[in-house]
């Protein structure tokens, strides 16, 4: 049984007919122990289906999931009360920004504890201890003074682990982090990653690394989903997606990476913009930028294909076994 | 090929108050840089947030000037405290923000924007300037139609766009790019980059690029500085720096960009702890916190860039044979 299992999620923002679907059914699934990227530009819905997993859409929002189960259980069915509990608990999300994610007016021990509290409970003691303990496993030196530091006297890294050891308080199941290096810089970046994965690998949690940056999930994820315009376009094995990318978007950003043109003076673009709210086109999502799409693109919209393991939704997909074009 | 601009030995400190009856301290935000920029070729300045990358843009385009330290342009030292030079050579030398979402006035028309610089700086009618900004539009990829519209109208690559545009209504001979891309997504990312490849080609610009990411760097750059708490550790070519990089601090900025194909990953050296405080830097070498080669002598003394076999490095380990990546 897989630890996360999500099929046909579905997050619409908008009055009834005419609402914008942010995230289109998108599945997904993940077990214990295996660290899933979700890559996408902006506006390709990672961080709302994220948020929705979490149970964190509010109104006018409206989630529809044809499965959504933690743990075989439908997370759908539950109270708002008892989702709440395992919100947080076994499921639990490090946000981008760390420095707006913290609350500046308490200390950052008040913080940690309070996440213990609610979940765990025990006396105030305990709890600090307990506090401690998880800066100290989340790297950060003298941690007994720096449980009465504020937000602001910490640096983006720092703040970042706090956010880390938040969210591993009560030894989550499942941890969702979205763009959690984005505001840092690289020998950080590196840092909060190798920390991200040696936690992951200690508890054997299931983790979701959602981020822009190709080559940081190139390094880290076992499997990545790569979406565009709300839609899952490509899933599949780290090593096989980036080898042999069979959809042309994925072969696209791979593409205008400079790391792909390195020796030639210009880069592979792909023209155009995400379509936005307003915008966007009918049949596949991408036919408007899409160099291989024909008039067949244009007016339907492909399925997804191929075995669970590695999806595709195209008519036309590149690097199919078999065949030997490229 | 011809020097655009030498810079000296630039410096600029700030002071800033501590605290209520404290001494002030001083702020070294950059502290000895020298480099040539020429005609045709980029410059790139990489390291990490706090590293005076952004002091030295600020002091290349005269918006704040030097504590110590000699700029000059096309080989003549300028004296930047009169009014009128100042505003001369303010045309040869503009500058792109990183966020294009802060840096067009929402209040204004495309075109006005374009069309500010001339206003200013020339007496051109309406009509010429109209015609010019309508050129710019079409250099940078962009349609005659959008002259009349306003800012929130265009997505993040067009608004860089514009902003390129605007940077180069007056002709200018050197453009400054502050994380000109940051703000974009990669496929939005890498349009920019190449019209900012292909306005260099057409116009023999020199640039002088700012940016936090190699991989970026790696593409645009002619040569690279690498710069750490306003010294420059390590200066070369392109190829010096990345193919072999000789101080421990390029080294680990190098290691830590992750990368998609597994043969261009190199050996991680991961670097314990974050850049120190510019107000209380350490003594002797600025990096000796964080390096694992430090020993006595660079908790003492500074080092100075010196030449090494390939770019030039600022650490004392090169010399001394300390470095087993180089052996």
């Amino acid at each position: 049984m897989s630890l996360l299992e999500v099929k046909n999620l579905s997050v619409s923002f908008g009055p009834e007919g005419k609402a914008f679907k942010a995230v289109d059914r998108v599945n997904l699934t993940v077990n214990a122990g295996e660290v899933v990227g979700i890559v996408g530009e902006s506006g390709s819905g990672k961080s709302v289906s994220s948020l929705a997993i979490m149970g964190l859409i509010d109104f006018p929002g409206k989630v529809h999931a044809e499965q959504l189960h933690f743990e075989g259980q439908d997370l759908q069915a539950l109270s708002e009360k008892a989702r709440r509990q395992i919100t947080g608990d076994e499921i639990a999300m490090i946000f981008q920004e760390p420095m707006s994610s913290l609350n500046p007016c308490f200390t950052v021990g008040d913080q940690i504890m309070e996440a213990i509290e609610v979940h765990q409970g025990g006396k105030k003691k305990e709890r600090r201890a307990k506090a401690i303990e998880l800066l100290k496993q989340v790297g950060i030196p003298a941690p007994e003074s720096r449980l009465d530091a504020f937000p602001h006297q910490l640096s983006g890294g720092m703040s970042q682990r706090i956010m880390i050891a938040m969210a591993i308080a009560c030894d989550p199941k499942l941890l969702i982090a979205d763009e959690p290096t984005t505001a840092l810089d690289v020998t950080i970046q590196a840092q909060i990653i190798d920390l991200l994965l040696d936690l992951q690998k200690e508890k054997n949690m299931g983790l979701i690394l959602i981020t822009h940056d190709l080559a940081l999930v190139a390094e880290a994820a076992d499997r990545i989903i790569v979406m565009y315009a709300g839609q899952v376009v490509e899933t599949g094995p780290v090593d096989e997606l980036f080898a042999a990318p069979q959809h042309p978007y994925t072969q696209a950003l791979l593409n205008s990476l400079p790391e792909s043109s390195l020796g030639h003076r210009r880069l592979q673009a792909l023209g155009g913009v995400v379509p936005g709210a307003n915008d966007r086109p009918t049949g596949c999502l991408l036919s408007p930028r899409c160099p291989n799409a024909q008039d067949h693109c244009r007016q339907q919209e492909p399925e997804a294909t191929g075995s669970i393991e590695r999806q595709v939704k195209c008519f036309f997909p590149l690097n199919q076994p078999g065949s030997s074009a490229a | 090929m011809t020097v655009v601009l030498e810079a000296k030995n630039l410096k600029k400190h700030y002071e800033v108050t501590t605290g209520f009856m404290k001494p002030k301290a001083n702020v070294r935000a950059l502290d000895g840089v020298s480099f040539s920029l020429k005609a045709g070729k980029s410059l790139a300045v990489v390291g990490e947030s706090g590293c005076g990358k952004s002091t030295l843009a600020k002091l290349l385009t005269m918006i704040e000037t030097p504590t110590d330290g000699i700029l000059e342009f096309e080989g003549q030292v300028k004296d930047i405290s009169n009014a009128s030079i100042l505003k001369e050579l303010r045309k040869h030398i503009q500058i792109i923000f990183q966020n294009p979402y802060g840096s067009l006035n929402p209040r204004k028309k495309i075109g006005t924007i374009l069309e500010e610089p001339l206003i200013i700086n020339t007496d051109f009618s309406a009509a010429e300037r109209k015609e010019k900004a309508l050129a710019m539009l079409e250099k940078v990829g962009m349609r005659p139609e959008h002259y009349h519209r306003y800012p929130h109208m265009f997505s993040g690559g067009q608004r860089q766009r514009i902003a390129i545009a605007r940077g180069l209504m007056m002709n200018p001979k050197i453009l400054i790019a502050d994380e000109p891309v940051s703000a974009l997504d990669v496929s939005v990312q890498a349009q920019v980059l190449n019209l900012l490849m292909d306005l260099q080609e057409e116009l023999n610009l020199a640039y002088v690029f700012i940016s936090h990411d190699l991989s970026i760097v790696e593409h645009i750059a002619d040569e690279v500085m690498v710069m750490y708490l306003g010294k420059v550790v390590e200066f070369g070519t392109k190829e010096q720096i990345f193919s072999k990089p000789q101080h421990p601090y390029t080294r680990a900025l190098l290691s830590s960009t992750p990368r998609i194909n597994p043969a261009h990953r190199i050996e991680k050296i991961r670097l314990k702890g974050e850049l120190p405080s510019p107000l209380n830097p350490p003594t002797g070498c600025a990096f000796n916190t964080r390096c694992q080669f430090a020993n006595d002598r660079c908790f003492k003394e500074t080092p100075e860039l010196i030449v090494t076999d390939s770019s030039k490095a600022a650490c004392f380990a090169i010399a001394e044979q300390r470095l087993d990546y180089l052996k």
